[in-house]
């Protein structure tokens, strides 16, 4: 059915399951230990500093228990997950270049069709290394850098060095921590001053190994008055082992500048997505977070915004679909540590069968961030009375000159409604999906078209056989 | 005269309880009817239980729609057979435009694909006709709308999606002189020798400009007194508890 056909959703099984067979070129024994580390380093012929790096983190995530709040991890056993598996290919520039297994995969997920349409830059991950990357000629010339991090840490390590794992330091928490010792992989961008990169960039995530951890590292730094839109995708095929997430986002916003981040997630239902995400920005900036989260077995996601500089700005989209045997936490952090920062949070869940979506966010305003302003909004949507959603939204304001709002809503479709759409002739089932695309509108227009319409998809999928 | 509709000794109930009792009324095709009657008559339920609105049940009785009894049939299956209801108060529907609305329900009523430009620019002929600003084509489904404006909505949709019955509940209160104006003329156009049209309604207000061809009196749960237009003036100057029979 070609309605199915999508770029970014991995649901329809007859074309996302396809567990490509090909032996991986290299892979790393289940678990963690120091050998591990010092083995996916040594492999990867890292500097020096990195393999130290590394060791301080893994001693750091045995140091820091699980989160004390939020889902249970109880399931995740670091001895069954392989950290680090390379794909039979080394990084390509050429579409063709890259093995077949590897390139019908992202054929059918439309990853080249979508390159030649709308973006400036594209980036392919296959399980723990970057397969293809490639960069349209313009942003050369403008001294845009778009490189996968491996390559990045040998062309770039001075700004690598300053940079990385320097906005989230290991100590943040244990999957952080995990990231720091195992990662492999992700997406180095640097956008010059005053240049503004017209079409998006994109970096495409993909875990094929069963029982394997993808820990992807992105770190994007647009220079003094200059705008970039970056966009990831992420899917993986279904296992009845689990697999684990833990990637690592640090973005750095300097003066003026602005980036827009947009995320449409759709791991498989075996995927524990533990994803950390991160923003400072710098006087005048501005961050945008666009986050739909739809896949996985268990999310937390909360990407945070640091307002440094003063008249700094944070906004943030974000849209959940919990269905049955899924806990999505998910939400934001913004701290304001100047005056005039703004910022503004529109999160909705949906949740049918059983899902529990929960919205977490908190909103620091120190006592410098004087005439500040911030305003939340989260809706949450049950699709049936065997779902569950929470709110939990903290504040923690520390001077008066602010303007604070929030705005909480849980509803259920409105039968009302139902009918009164049905009396223009509309099927109920159509009725129902009509008030879930409305419900998710607001997200659904900040995104590029054809990602939009990839997310009704994936919201009418996902309501396919749940009406009745 | 071409029978469009036939409801014959209708029992309809809401938790049990019988809110419309024996009532029979015959529409021909051609033909406007009034049905007044003090609140809580039964007015809107009737209204709904043509349309089919699931929380009445009809507990005896059946509705027959051109020779076709849809007593059992869905809300959505009543409105593609040519069954439309303006409805007293509209449902506000987030995230889909007044315009994406009503070309989707119109592709559902016709069973074809309707084009966006040919569609766009009906509903901005018909939009003006009725003196409905065009910007609320853009906006959502009766979110934020006045009163009045969600009336003059219904009464787009009704032109636009052209039915072979038309109920309309209540749909001149709340409206200032111009917008009962705007209505009625709407209601006129699309007044036909091929279609019918029931208005509802606890006022005479829309029957200056609305000529009916009969008034029924609905109280109770039945059709109490069936006349011609001089009923509704009749009610209009003594109430109804004036009238005989009642």
């Amino acid at each position: 059915m070609d309605r199915n056909k999508t770029q970014i959703e991995d649901i329809n099984r007859s074309i996302y399951d396809i567990h490509d067979k090909e032996a991986a070129a290299h892979q790393v024994e289940r678990g963690l230990s120091k050998e591990i580390v010092t083995e996916i380093s040594r492999y990867k012929d890292e500097p020096s500093w990195m393999l130290e790096a590394r060791l301080a983190s893994l001693e750091t995530y045995h140091r820091l228990g699980l989160p004390k709040w939020g889902p249970s991890l109880h399931e995740l056993n670091m001895e069954d997950i392989i950290t680090y598996v390379k794909p039979n290919t080394d990084m390509k520039t050429s579409w063709e270049d890259i093995p077949e297994f590897i390139k019908n995969t992202f054929d059918r997920l439309g990853i080249p069709e979508a390159e030649k349409k709308a973006l400036s830059g594209v980036g392919a991950q296959y399980d723990s290394e970057v397969v293809y990357h490639s960069i349209k000629e313009e942003l050369l010339r403008q001294g845009v850098i778009y490189t996968d991090m491996g390559t990045a840490l040998i062309e770039y390590e001075d700004i690598i060095k300053e940079h990385f794992m320097k906005l989230i330091p290991p100590s943040d928490h244990k999957f952080v921590a995990l990231h720091g010792a195992v990662w492999s992989g992700g997406s180095f961008v640097y956008v010059p001053p005053n240049t503004e990169v017209r079409l998006p960039l994109q970096s495409y995530f993909r875990v094929n190994a069963p029982g394997a951890g993808q820990f992807e590292h992105t770190l994007i730094i647009v220079d003094k008055g200059s705008k970039v839109h970056f966009i990831e995708g992420c899917s993986a095929p279904k296992y009845n082992v689990l697999n684990l997430h833990a990637g690592c986002v640090e973005l750095y916003v300097k003066e003026g500048a602005s980036l827009r981040y947009s995320t449409i997630e759709n791991w498989s239902r075996n995927m524990l997505n533990l994803n950390t995400k991160r923003a400072i920005v710098d006087k005048n900036g501005s961050i945008e977070w666009v986050s739909g989260t739809f896949g996985s077995r268990i999310t937390m996601l909360y990407p945070m915004s640091i307002l440094k500089g003063e008249g700094a700005r944070s906004e943030y989209v974000g849209i959940s679909f919990a269905s049955e045997g899924q806990t999505l936490d998910t939400g934001t952090k913004v701290v304001h540590l100047a005056p005039n920062t703004y910022s503004t949070v529109n999160s909705r869940s949906i949740s049918k069968k059983g899902g529990k979506a929960t919205y977490r966010s908190s909103i620091v305003v120190t006592p410098e961030a004087r005439d500040s302003k911030s305003s939340v909004i989260c809706e949450s949507l049950m699709l049936d009375s065997s779902c569950r959603s929470d709110t939990i939204p903290v504040m923690d304001i520390r001077n008066d000159a602010v303007d604070i709002g929030h705005e909480a809503k849980i509803g259920r479709i409105s039968e009302e409604a139902i009918y009164y759409i049905m009396s223009r002739g509309i099927s109920e089932a159509e009725a129902r999906a009509m008030i879930v695309r409305g419900f998710a509108e607001p997200i659904a227009k900040e995104l590029p078209l054809e990602y939009a319409v990839e997310m009704n998809r994936l919201i009418d999928i996902e309501l396919e056989g749940s009406i009745g | 005269m071409t029978k469009l509709l036939e409801i014959n000794n209708l029992h309809a109930a809401i938790d049990g309880k019988e809110i419309i009792r024996e009532l029979n009324l015959s529409v021909n095709k051609g033909e406007v009817h009034v049905i007044m009657g003090p609140n809580g008559a039964g007015k809107s339920t009737l209204a709904n239980v043509i349309m089919g609105y699931p929380h009445y049940t009809v507990t005896k009785g059946n509705i027959i729609f051109e020779e076709d009894d849809i007593t059992e049939d869905r809300t959505d299956e009543r409105a593609k057979k040519g069954i439309f209801l303006s409805f007293q108060n509209s449902e506000e529907v987030e995230g889909i435009t007044v315009e994406n609305f009503l070309r989707a329900a119109k592709g559902a009523i016709t069973g074809q694909n309707i084009s966006f430009v040919s569609f766009r620019k009906e509903l901005m002929s018909v939009m003006s006709e009725i003196d409905f600003d065009s910007e609320y084509a853009h906006r959502y489904l009766n979110v934020g709308f006045s009163g009045g404006e969600k009336k003059k909505n219904e009464i787009v949709q009704m032109l636009v999606l052209n039915p072979k019955l038309a109920i309309l509940d209540e749909t001149d209160s709340g409206l200032d002189v111009d917008a009962v104006r705007a209505v009625s003329e709407g209601i006129n156009r699309f007044r036909s020798k091929n279609n019918a049209i029931i208005i509802i309604t606890h006022n005479t207000r829309l029957l200056s400009s609305v000529e009916p061809d009969y008034v029924h009196i609905l109280a109770d749960g039945r059709i109490m007194r069936t006349g011609d237009k001089s009923l509704a003036h009749e009610i209009n100057e003594h109430g109804f508890t004036s009238l005989p029979l009642l």
